[in-house]
């Protein structure tokens, strides 16, 4: 069944999906953008240490992106320079050395192209099992820490004061975006990783009046992006990342009609 | 530690220092069941801090704080909802625990807000979110109830009917309440402690005690001693001809 690659990439597609959408909703209420950004470019690190120590990609994605984390977190605390400047720092500096890094690995041949962009050929087998138990995992830890989080996410102090332990829930969360990020690069790109996470979101937020719909709405629209997207990228011979956040876009503006019908609605 | 089991939380010369500026510091209190301690004092005299130091929201503190219940609400006097989250009335009542529909349903009934309970949040005006507020936290059951001038921006006779509802709660479901307030004329009926601040504890023990106190005077004026010191005349005994004091 998964001999066919295309079959494989949409497989893999359907269970990014499943987890970009929530965690998705979560970076689009918390303004964590940028922070996936930087993630997802430390990520290049990540594939060139998979490559220079034979390690899978996915694991060792996952463990660049905590470290860098990590780091911003110490940074944070011990420097007066404001949050977005440390992102930048981080995010730009990692992918330098991420491909000054590959520059140095000479015996391998790399897909520059693929790593920045995804690539639906690149999907083996074994991807597809990192990402549906990686996925699966991201979504029961995202579970059980979905009541803390969510408090925070309306007000830290009343979360905390109730015995929430927001702190707890929130790096368990940033250990979750480094996870999500591992197991969607080979599909979506690095560079694309972030619209994955927001667009859907976003979409979603035009057409929900609750944070469950906002969540339903938000894995729906990236399932059909990953759909339409996968579609077309085999149609046109584009890259699938592009593609897929293409297909994204497309529902994000058809949910703005819906956004004016309801303002009239109003009137 | 705990003799007397009906403390709630006991705050043990409390204090909290933010960049080298002290918030407040020196606060003892004591929070038990039944109860109902009202901090006053004017702006910027640590009312909020006192009340985040009891929660344990504030963790590097000076002093100690010992709490001997985890069924806490808080009603914090600034919330604001961001318009990315779309969240609902009832969305928000059961954000930190899971409470059946009935509960709810109650809650936002006493506080007279049923109406809205699919409503969005960020569409109520100040006076609806803040009786959403105290609805959430009462709907939990809770055994401390830490209210931070909880009817702010609410009409006058919904202030009333709300500390009257902020009294009964304390009443029925026989937990403690610390409350912060500025209105003294209504808070002082029902408060059987206060603890006046300014930056420190100014001076604390019965409304009637208080009013009495010099530097409560200094601070709040003649006329604010004469508001609670008329609330003397409607305590809840009576003198016999004896000289015994009965209960009414």
């Amino acid at each position: 069944m998964f001999d066919d690659f295309f079959i494989r990439a949409l497989v893999a597609g359907i269970g990014i999906a499943f987890v970009t959408g929530p965690l998705g909703c979560f970076v689009v209420w918390r303004r964590l953008s940028y922070f996936g950004d930087t993630l997802s470019h430390s990520a290049l690190l990540g594939v060139t240490m998979a490559y220079t120590f034979d390690l899978n990609i996915a694991i060792s994605v996952f463990l660049i992106s905590s470290v860098i984390a990590l780091i911003l977190i110490q940074l944070q605390k011990k420097t007066n320079l404001p949050g977005d400047a440390l992102l930048g720092l981080l995010a730009h500096s990692s992918l330098a050395v991420g491909l000054v890094v590959i520059g140095f690995l000479t015996f391998i041949r790399f897909d520059i192209m693929g790593l920045l962009f995804g690539d639906i050929l690149a999907v083996t087998t074994d991807d597809l099992l990192v990402i549906w138990t990686g996925g699966a995992l991201i979504l029961i830890v995202l579970k059980l820490i979905w009541k803390p989080l969510l408090a925070s996410t309306v007000n830290y102090e009343l979360a905390e004061a109730e015995g929430l332990n927001p702190d707890r829930a929130k790096a368990i969360f940033t250990i979750l975006m480094a996870a999500v990020i591992a197991i969607s690069i080979k599909m979506v790109g690095l560079l694309l990783i972030t619209g994955m996470l927001i667009i859907p979101a976003a979409m979603a937020r035009n057409i929900s009046d609750s944070p469950q719909k906002m969540v339903l709405f938000s894995i729906i629209g990236g399932l059909l992006s990953v759909i339409l997207g996968l579609y077309s990228s085999l149609e046109f011979n584009t890259s699938s990342g592009p593609s897929i956040i293409a297909a994204a876009l497309i529902l994000f503006i058809l949910s703005l009609f819906k956004i004016k019908q309801s303002i009239k609605l109003k009137n | 530690m705990n003799s007397n089991n009906n403390i709630l939380v006991k705050l043990n010369n409390a204090g909290f220092r933010q960049s080298e500026k002290w918030l407040v510091e020196g606060v003892s209190l004591t929070v038990e069941k039944g109860k109902i301690v009202t901090l006053i004092g004017p702006n910027g005299s640590g009312k909020s801090t006192t009340a985040k130091i009891a929660l344990g929201i504030y963790k590097n503190i000076e002093g100690t704080v010992e709490k001997y219940t985890t069924k806490v609400s808080y009603v914090p006097q600034k919330i604001s909802i961001d318009w990315t989250l779309p969240i609902r009335v009832y969305d928000f009542m059961l954000l930190t625990e899971t409470i059946e529909d009935s509960a709810i349903d109650e809650a936002l009934s006493l506080t007279g807000v049923i109406h809205l309970k699919n409503k969005n949040l960020g569409s109520l005006s100040g006076g609806e979110f803040q009786r959403v507020l105290i609805a959430r936290a009462i709907s939990k059951k809770p055994e401390l109830l830490v209210l931070d001038e909880p009817v702010q921006g609410v009409d006058y006779t919904g202030e009333i009917a709300l500390y009257e509802l902020i009294k009964k709660i304390s009443d029925t479901l026989n937990c403690g309440i610390l409350l912060i307030s500025h209105d003294l004329h209504m808070v002082m009926k029902a408060t059987d402690h206060v603890v006046c601040l300014n930056g420190h504890v100014c001076c604390s023990g019965s409304p009637i005690d208080v009013a009495k106190n010099n530097e409560y005077k200094a601070l709040f004026g003649e006329k604010a001693s004469q508001i609670l010191t008329t609330y003397e005349h409607k305590h809840d005994h009576v003198h016999s001809d004896e000289g015994e004091i009965k209960k009414n």
